[in-house]
């Protein structure tokens, strides 16, 4: 019989991290703000059909970066879990931190037990109301679970978008507000973002029961049309 | 409670039904009714529904019975289905409103898993299914009759569907009823009605339905000023779902009462 070689249990962590960064790092980012008029997540997305931002209840809504196979099968997963509790209890009992907490677990458990980890950053983003503040949840390749009522950005460039993005924060901001400066952020000093790049997303107060809705065309070419364009006027 | 993840082989799909029954969650109403009195059990009964202008008007009273007996009078028999269709039921109401539910929730989980919500065709077989797994009940005298109605995003028009006990779903040119009471509803809706009805006649025809409705069945609950309880009346056009707002309905009825002194 022939005895496996010895890994250091650092080792075995360090790799399996390393591998689910460098997976979620090809991908594109995501940004998620807290408005005073609702929650706004934007994401650079060239498909219209494959979605990264997503609905999973009422004022519950679900966005992933990495690979998409695994991210969109934690979303039909969190879909499933809020209808059925939804059907026991009642709509009322859907909650996020609840179905964070399921992720957060289930990322863990495959982190430390599967040969694999899945190479996933997803954010769950629950609509306040009633008292209740907005939250957004971040949850990572290993389970790591955080919350914040600011914003998030998920994916490989997360700390550069995310300093871009604290910059233009404006206490008490509104969706139309916090949408150009996500997208300024997502974009970067280089490069321009098109409509045809983004998936624009949010949750909605104003909507009667499903919060979720996608953001129209209109929108997002208002959006981007407000962003200065510095790069054209230096160069006139 | 786990993340309801599956194998691909055991995975349930867009369906909600097939995926709670995997946790055994529709076992409620499972044993035989045999020498059980009939008389104990809620009966919902009128609800109509008819094609307008801009799509379709679904109707019902607000009457539950137990045998002779008024079991409730504010009950709701008309619900919105998703945001383009309303579902209204007649029969026995606790399994109705059951059914309501599991629907209701069918044609949203539907809609996020797959992304795209059903066709109304695909809306409207769907429930003749789950009326069709309602059979074993239905032959022990717990039949639920719903009326299906919504506005086809493809065809651009409103469409009604109405059921038997089976599941057989039928498509009905222009309007509708059920129930009790619904062969009176129905032939007022038929002298009254008319190509491009606007949603204020509309109303009034569905108003005026229900109300002889009431007055020949007594299953079938009137328009009860005291208590300021008006039918349920809805609207699905190419906007939406809407219900109409009881003050609308108190408007009308006066209107109609000077019209139409009896």
């Amino acid at each position: 019989m022939t005895m496996p070689f010895y890994v250091a249990p650092e080792q075995v962590m360090k790799d399996r991290a390393e591998y689910a960064q460098k997976g979620i790092s090809r991908g594109r980012s995501l940004v998620a703000a807290v408005c005073s008029d609702g929650i706004v997540i934007a994401a650079e997305n060239p498909s219209r059909t494959l979605h990264k931002i997503s609905e999973i209840h009422d004022r519950i809504a679900f966005a992933g970066v990495g690979k998409y196979n695994e991210f969109d099968q934690l979303r039909v997963a969190g879909v499933r879990h809020a209808d059925v509790r939804g059907y026991t209890y009642s709509r009322d009992d859907v909650d996020g931190r609840s179905l964070a907490n399921l992720y957060a677990q289930y990322l863990g458990q495959v982190f430390t037990h599967e040969m694999k980890p899945l190479e996933v950053e997803i954010l769950v983003a629950e609509l306040g109301g009633d008292n209740a503040p907005s939250e957004l949840y971040h949850i990572s390749y290993d389970g790591t679970v955080g919350d914040e009522d600011r914003l998030v950005v998920l994916g490989g460039d997360a700390s550069v978008i995310r300093d871009r993005m604290e910059q233009a924060f404006i206490e008490n901001w509104t969706i139309a507000q916090a949408l150009p400066a996500a997208v300024k952020s997502l974009q970067g000093p280089d490069r321009t973002l098109e409509a045809g790049d983004l998936e624009i997303a949010m949750l909605d107060p104003s909507l009667l029961r499903r919060k979720f809705r996608r953001a129209k065309e209109s929108e997002i070419t208002t959006a981007i049309a407000s962003i200065p364009k510095k790069e054209v006027e230096s160069s006139e | 409670m786990s993340l309801p993840i599956f194998r691909a082989q055991d995975d349930p799909g867009p369906n909600f039904t097939a995926l709670v029954s995997k946790d055994n969650f529709l076992g409620q109403f499972q044993g035989n009714l045999a020498g059980f009195s009939k008389d104990e059990i809620r009966h919902a009964t009128t609800v109509l529904a008819m094609r307008t202008k801009n799509g379709v008007l679904m109707a019902g009273d607000r009457r539950a019975t137990e045998a002779n007996r008024i079991a409730h009078r504010a009950m709701e028999k008309v619900y919105q289905a998703d945001r383009h269709s309303a579902i209204a039921i007649a029969g026995a109401a606790g399994p109705a409103m059951e059914m309501v539910r599991i629907y209701q929730i069918q044609l949203d989980h539907f809609e996020k898993v797959e992304g795209v919500a059903l066709s109304l065709e695909g809306k409207a077989n769907q429930l003749g299914q789950m009326v069709a797994g309602h059979l074993a009940l239905a032959m022990q005298g717990l039949a639920v009759v719903p009326l299906f109605a919504g506005y086809d995003l493809k065809r651009e028009v409103g469409r009604i569907f109405s059921y038997d006990v089976t599941g057989g779903r039928y498509e009905e040119a222009d309007f509708a009823a059920t129930g009790s009471g619904g062969r009176d509803a129905r032939s007022v809706v038929k002298m009254g009605f008319k190509e491009g009805l606007e949603d204020s006649e509309a109303i009034k025809l569905a108003l005026s339905a229900l109300k002889e409705a009431a007055d020949e069945d007594s299953a079938t609950g009137g328009i009860d000023l005291g208590r300021k309880i008006y039918p349920i009346v809805a609207v699905v056009t190419s906007d939406g779902y809407q219900r109409i707002e009881d003050d609308v309905l108190a408007e009308m009825t006066l209107e109609m009462d000077s019209e139409a002194p009896r």
